[in-house]
């Protein structure tokens, strides 16, 4: 497991440099210049000059990247034009907010996705099966904007029940916390519950008719032990990889989602620093987002292991 | 026993009122503003938390009349070279360094050398400075600057404590010392900046809040949601569409302010090759292109009439409009025969650039609309704002849908946009009597001699057209209606003294 696990964090290393050299010709190929929007209304020259010397923007491309890769190594990724802020100051304040609302958002997808999966397989064919597939298809296609601002219109400026938005560090106050990002991570998980349910529910039907299943229930085991101990178990694998996968879509969302419920995560800070092309900062974050990346495909590649001693000596 | 059970309860009844009593206002913001330095920063929402962090030298009434605030008066020598200030003399920065003034040399100083300074060209009339004694300050100018006063009470005449510069240098931004009513507490970016209350605050006793805090929120549904749903205690730039719905609602109250800005079309005459079409090269196509549209219709439909339709750089509820040049009724029929005056009978094609956010989209295509029933055929090019604003200043553009956030003096509004070679005449617009008109307008502080030459400059500008003026935003406040005693200024600022809240 050791030696698995460090083969793959060494295949990691070239992987996040291509990432953080993509994105960086990416931002450069980018129309519009920071400058011009750092510099205000009155874009002084004086001001523009000195903006573009101090971020060194009249270096070549190739130089911009060493200096900023050099720089990075040593754990400086540079500070934000917007708001002069050092940009892994930003990211250390941002983070866990992320982390905290996709965290909230995945347990939200799960206990939705993965029982109404296991039901819906189980009862194929009856209304409950319906009725699942109905739900999840809604959670798929129903726009998170759109039930964001539902939602903030129902629960908060009718019902009182939860503040409409804003975010309180889960250190200061656990339990407002948890309020305030409820109904942000119940908008981002039914989007995920969805597809966790369709993938469960096919994962379940093949394993039901599998030959292990049928001797389990031969040998007299109650249904709930076969489902959940023999049919769940071996289903889950699947299901793990797609969730994997589905935290990139989770990161995603959180920039949508942050945006409506004024979340001050990630998802919020990329959008502003794309607009204003603040670069260190888009730089910095996607370096984080695709190390964060690889290390969940790196936990999960370890998960398959845990659920299934088949795959461990690969 | 009993005397420690008594002090303690004692303690925590004293706790307990003390809690009862801090009073936090919370303010909703469109958007986060940038770095918190008045040196450096470039935002109109970062204005608004200066107005509660930030005193400047001078102020406006929300007749925009220059009034005193740190400085108790000045004065100008005869032929306007000199201006000398008098100072407050009981004002402290929020880290107690005295203000004096020594403090407004070396932030004079600082506005005009800071590498990355903002205001330098705000402040460049300035040539040297003289501490006089430690309540008076003379600044030599190069040449007469009437704007100058008005820059005071703007950014440019916002005090810092020159202790924490020195000590902070760029980084000042990250925690702000300056002398207005509130100190920095906090910012978390994106999510909240949270001022407290300055008790040696030479005003203190106008100011009925223990703590301010301000949320950026920018999807003005969700802002109007917070605010509804007690979240928050007022938000600036309420939607114009949610005014109907704001105005209906008990708990709610709205204010308002015409602001000193504008929105218009702005036209390459002169900036590069792109200039080379009809409505860069022919005033007669622009104005036409003017005459096309229905500015009320357009204010209806897009604002359901809570904006101010507007054809000058300032707008008609200003001292400085052009009363002879009232906002154009639409007239299809005079448009196109200015197209045919023009060589263009059959009618044209022109392609206009607008940013990609609903609402200006939304102008444009009212504007294309109108335009098409006389004859010009407007092709959008919808950009992020970023690269918008890089082609116009590349001259890589026809036309431009852009406004200006507006200032106080009518120079700020005109000059840069309509002088040769001025910073952001983009349009590269030149003409020789207009450059007279406007240096000369810098030149004498009497209001009745600039009002002369801008009504001229306007007249000017009505015949060229570089700058199709279209309408002037109003600034909307909602609050909640335990909030008295706000006030609306054409600044867009909030200005909390006298405000409070039950």
């Amino acid at each position: 497991m050791l030696g698995f696990l460090a083969r793959r964090v060494l295949i990691a290393i070239p992987t996040i440099i291509l990432i953080s050299i993509f994105v960086f010709s990416l931002q450069k190929l980018l129309p519009g210049d920071p400058v011009l929007v750092m510099a205000g209304e009155e874009r002084d020259p004086e001001v523009i000059a000195a903006l573009r010397e101090k971020y060194r923007l009249n270096d070549p491309l190739p130089m911009q990247y060493i200096a900023w890769a050099g720089n990075a190594l040593q754990g400086d990724l540079g500070i934000s034009l917007r708001t002069n802020q050092p940009v892994l100051e930003l990211i250390g304040e941002k983070l866990p907010v992320t982390i905290q609302l996709a965290v909230m958002a995945l347990i939200i997808a799960m206990l939705i996705g993965i029982p109404a999966g296991v039901l819906s397989a189980y009862k194929k064919g009856t209304w409950i099966d319906w009725l699942a597939n109905l739900i999840a298809l809604s959670g798929l296609s129903v726009p998170n904007f759109w039930l964001g601002i539902m939602l903030i219109l129902l629960v908060s400026v009718k019902l009182g029940w939860l503040p409409a938005s804003g975010y309180q560090p889960l250190s200061e106050d656990p339990l407002q916390s948890i309020r305030t990002m409820l109904m942000p991570a119940f908008v981002l998980g039914t989007a995920i519950a969805a597809t966790l349910m369709r993938h469960t529910r096919s994962a379940m039907l093949s394993v039901l008719q599998s030959d292990y299943v049928r001797t389990a229930r031969a040998k007299g085991l109650r249904e709930r032990t076969v489902l959940v101990k023999h049919a769940l178990r071996n289903a889950l694998v699947p299901v793990v990889t797609v969730t994997t996968l589905l935290f990139g879509e989770l990161l995603a969302g959180a920039v949508l989602t942050e945006q409506i419920f004024t979340i001050p995560g990630f998802g919020k800070l990329v959008v502003d620093a794309v607009f204003n092309r603040d670069y260190a900062v888009v730089q910095g974050i996607v370096l984080c987002t695709g190390i964060a990346f690889i290390f969940m495909n790196i936990l999960a590649d370890a998960a398959y292991r845990v659920l299934n001693p088949r795959m461990r000596d690969t | 026993m009993r005397i420690g059970r008594t002090l303690t309860a004692a303690a925590l009844l004293a706790l307990g009122t003390s809690l009862a009593q801090a009073q936090d206002f919370k303010i909703g913001l469109q958007e986060d503003p940038d770095v918190l330095d008045p040196d450096q920063s470039r935002t109109f929402v970062g204005r608004i938390v200066y107005a509660s962090l930030c005193d400047k030298l001078v102020d406006i009434t929300p007749d925009l009349e220059i009034i005193p605030a740190l400085a108790t008066g000045w004065e100008w020598n005869a032929d306007g070279t000199e201006l000398t200030m008098t100072l407050r003399e009981d004002v402290v920065f929020h880290d107690g360094t005295p203000f004096n003034a020594e403090a407004v040399a070396a932030n004079i100083d600082r506005s005009k050398n800071l590498e990355t300074s903002r205001r330098k060209s705000e402040v460049r009339s300035i040539e040297s400075w003289e501490v006089v004694d430690e309540f008076t300050i003379k600044m030599a100018l190069a040449a007469p600057d009437a704007t100058l006063i008005a820059q005071f009470a703007d950014r440019s005449g916002m005090m810092l404590s020159p202790t924490a510069f020195e000590a902070a240098g760029d980084d000042f931004g990250l925690a702000p010392v300056c002398a207005g009513p509130f100190r920095f507490v906090e910012r978390i970016q994106q999510d909240r900046i949270v001022l407290e209350k300055f008790a040696e605050y030479y005003r203190a006793d106008e100011i009925n809040f223990d703590t301010v805090t301000f949320l950026p929120i920018p999807d003005t549904t969700v802002r109007l949601a917070n605010l509804r749903a007690g979240d928050l205690h007022m938000l600036e730039r309420l939607a114009a569409t949610d005014v109907s719905s704001v105005e209906g609602d008990d708990g709610l109250q709205l204010e308002r302010a015409t602001s000193l800005g504008y929105q218009g079309m702005t036209i390459n005459v002169g900036n590069g090759e792109r200039a080379q079409n009809p409505l860069g090269q022919s005033n007669l196509v622009r104005q036409a292109l003017s005459l096309s549209i229905d500015r009320a219709a357009l204010n209806q439909v897009v604002f359901e009439g809570a904006f101010a339709p507007g054809n000058q750089p300032f707008s008609p509820a200003s001292p400085w409009y052009n009363a002879e040049f009232p906002v154009p009724e639409r007239d299809v029929e005079a448009a196109k025969a200015l197209l045919a005056e023009a060589g263009h009978a059959d009618g044209l094609t022109i392609e206009i650039q607008v940013a990609n956010n609903p609402v200006q989209t939304q102008v444009m295509q009212v504007i294309q609309a109108m335009a098409g029933e006389a004859g010009i055929t407007i092709e959008l090019a919808a950009k992020e704002f970023a690269t918008l604003l890089a082609d116009q200043s590349a001259g890589d553009y026809t036309a431009s849908q852009i406004g200006w956030s507006g200032r106080v003096d009518p120079d700020g509004n005109i000059h840069q946009f309509m002088t040769t070679g001025g910073g952001i005449n983009d349009s590269k617009y030149s003409n020789p009597e207009m450059d007279t008109l406007l240096n000369e307008a810098r030149l004498s502080t009497d209001p009745a001699v600039r009002k002369e030459s801008y009504d001229a400059a306007v007249a000017i500008q009505q015949e060229d057209m570089p700058v199709i003026y279209l309408y002037h935003p109003v600034w909307i406040w909602a609050l909640d209606d335990s909030v008295s005693g706000f006030q609306a200024y054409p600044d867009g600022m909030i200005r909390l003294h006298g405000v409070s809240q039950n």
